[in-house]
């Protein structure tokens, strides 16, 4: 058989070369673009994704491992093992509830001194001091930027348990923090999207748009949508919130609708909420003096000789 | 001490030969690669837990390469019989060993020079910050462990039938040490008399492999560690090699090639 000749190899490879390059075309758009998260999950809902596939329901047991290393990618590796004192709160989650810092929990030496030559020389070879990520890291000087260095944990305790409210919470605070209010939003959005009307990521959401998009409409409607959901739960699963019976939460949600109420001048709503705040503030002696200062600006508005 | 050399080189010819190294580093590099591919919250500038993943995939690989390049070194020599023209020129069953263990443990280490090249490549290519220092450290570090679990593996060989058991049990015992080796003081105050003496017996006799493990450090950015303690863990490594080795040569010493 006569071998064909190479320049009709080349011909043939060429025209080959060209018709797979416009059937891949469409596809390529999509190559060019880095895949996020999301992308493995399209066409999924947020919680049905590939854990699942892979883990079953059996993932939820993971949901708490993937916040603790956020916690402890926090502090840059200094991190008790499972042989250590044990963190009683995790350092990540307080500010997201207004916390301040603890900056000597239990963390802070939780090795106590070296009992041996061996434990001594070990520790020169494992981060040594309690440091937090967004106070400097182990330099001191880190940026405060390198907290998102938590971010991809607190997305996959989120994916592992999509009812855990606590990792949306924090992870909704820290982005914000970032300057990342966007971000936020969709994480948000993402945990709502799992846990329909849970009144404290309702309550975030609020802040959000109150605070970084500075919509106090949209905050007003959010956080009376937090408020009328907080009102439906028993008293079993707002103890589940806060462990102070929800009232904290409560609190929160309606000093913060007297504000917006304030501001938007309507001072009979502002004393309304305030009033409900009271009951259940630990601060009740500020809520009252804080009714009061409303209640003169109120016959302050209403005795004022019209222009 | 060119018939260490010559044995050793024959040891290095081996690890580019056989496919378990060019497996591993592929698989390593895709698992870092599609990690570093996904974005969280559409941020290209997390790249800690790709560090995190990239270091823990480079230990679990190198210590396959290491355990498994050492485990078949001499009961490969005996089974093709290779082992008796190799005695029967000028070369002691001390320089065997010592050509051997020389071997497996450049081998491990230019496997090392790969994986953190490649590393480096990666996590600097993303963060644009190249500590090198850090990199050289946690690699001699993680290469001096290595010598002790090579001469650890060769002991083995010689005490054990078959390769498979040993990597088997080398395995465990590295993993073993590597995850409670460092706790078992922890334990010992926890249990009664005469548990805690023999716990803390152990504690004292096994060699500490997680000293030299440093991956914390470097992917959280702590920066360098004292090079005199380096120094003292090297001497600590270089003790328990020189141990290890001598008990293979005991071991290897009189026993029967047939």
């Amino acid at each position: 058989m006569k071998k064909p000749s190479p320049y009709w190899l080349l011909a043939l490879l060429l025209t080959l070369c060209v018709t797979l390059a416009t059937v891949f075309v469409a596809r390529a758009a999509w190559w060019n673009e880095v895949p996020t998260a999301a992308d493995w999950n399209k066409g999924q809902s947020a919680a049905d994704n590939v854990f699942k596939l892979l883990l079953g329901e059996g993932r939820r047991l993971f949901g708490n491992e993937m916040f603790v290393m956020a916690d402890a990618y926090f502090h840059s590796g200094y991190y008790p093992s499972i042989f250590d004192r044990q963190e009683t709160e995790h350092d990540v989650a307080m500010p997201a509830h207004g916390q301040v810092e603890d900056k000597n929990s239990t963390s802070d030496d939780f090795l106590g001194p070296p009992p041996d030559w061996i434990a001594a020389l070990h520790r020169h070879f494992v981060p040594n001091m309690h440091t937090h990520l967004d106070d400097g890291g182990p330099s001191g000087h880190m940026r405060e930027t390198e907290v998102q260095e938590i971010l991809p944990w607190l997305k996959l305790a989120t994916d592992m348990n999509p009812q855990y409210i606590e990792a949306y919470r924090v992870g909704g605070y820290w982005l914000r923090r970032l300057h990342k209010p966007v971000a936020a939003r969709d994480f948000l959005f993402e945990g709502l999207q799992n846990n329909p009307g849970n009144s404290e990521l309702l309550f975030d959401l609020g802040w959000l748009y109150n605070k970084d998009f500075h919509d106090a409409n949209r905050a007003r409607n959010v956080w009376l949508a937090a408020l009328q959901s907080w009102q439906a739960q028993d008293i079993t699963t707002r103890s589940s919130v806060d462990g102070a019976n929800g009232k904290r939460l409560y609190d929160g949600i309606t000093v913060n609708l007297a504000e917006v109420e304030e501001h938007a001048g309507n001072w009979s709503q502002a004393l309304k909420y305030l009033e409900m705040a009271k009951q259940v503030s630990p601060y009740s002696n500020d809520i009252q003096k804080q009714i009061d200062e409303a209640r003169a600006k109120m016959t302050g508005q209403s005795g004022a000789p019209k222009p | 001490m060119n018939t260490i050399w010559a044995l050793t080189g024959v040891v290095i010819k081996e690890l580019y030969r056989r496919k378990d190294f060019y497996v591993l580093f592929v698989l390593t590099a895709l698992i870092t690669i599609a990690a570093g591919s996904v974005r969280f919250f559409q941020d290209p500038n997390i790249v800690r837990y790709v560090k995190d993943l990239c270091m823990l995939l480079i230990w679990i690989s190198a210590l396959l390469i290491t355990i498994a390049t050492a485990a078949r070194q001499i009961p490969a020599e005996r089974e093709s019989r290779t082992i008796f023209p190799l005695l029967a020129k000028p070369v002691t069953r001390g320089q065997v060993i010592l050509g051997k263990f020389f071997g497996c443990w450049l081998a491990s280490g230019l496997v090392l020079v790969v994986f953190y090249t490649f590393f480096a490549i990666v996590t600097g290519s993303r963060e644009q910050y190249w500590p090198v220092a850090d990199y050289f450290q946690a690699l001699m570090l993680q290469w001096i462990m290595l010598g002790i679990v090579t001469a650890m593996t060769l002991l083995g060989s010689i005490i054990f039938a078959a390769p498979s058991s040993t990597v088997t049990i080398l395995f465990i015992v590295v993993a073993g040490i590597l995850f409670l080796g460092g706790h078992l003081n922890t334990v010992a105050l926890h249990n009664a008399e005469p548990l805690r003496s023999l716990i803390y017996t152990i504690y004292f006799i096994i060699p500490h492999l997680e000293l030299f493990d440093v991956r914390e450090r470097v992917v959280n950015d702590w920066g360098l560690v004292s090079w005199l303690d380096c120094g003292l863990a090297a001497l600590y490594a270089v003790a328990y090699t020189g141990l290890f080795l001598l008990l293979t040569w005991l071991a290897f010493r009189r026993k029967s090639l047939t």
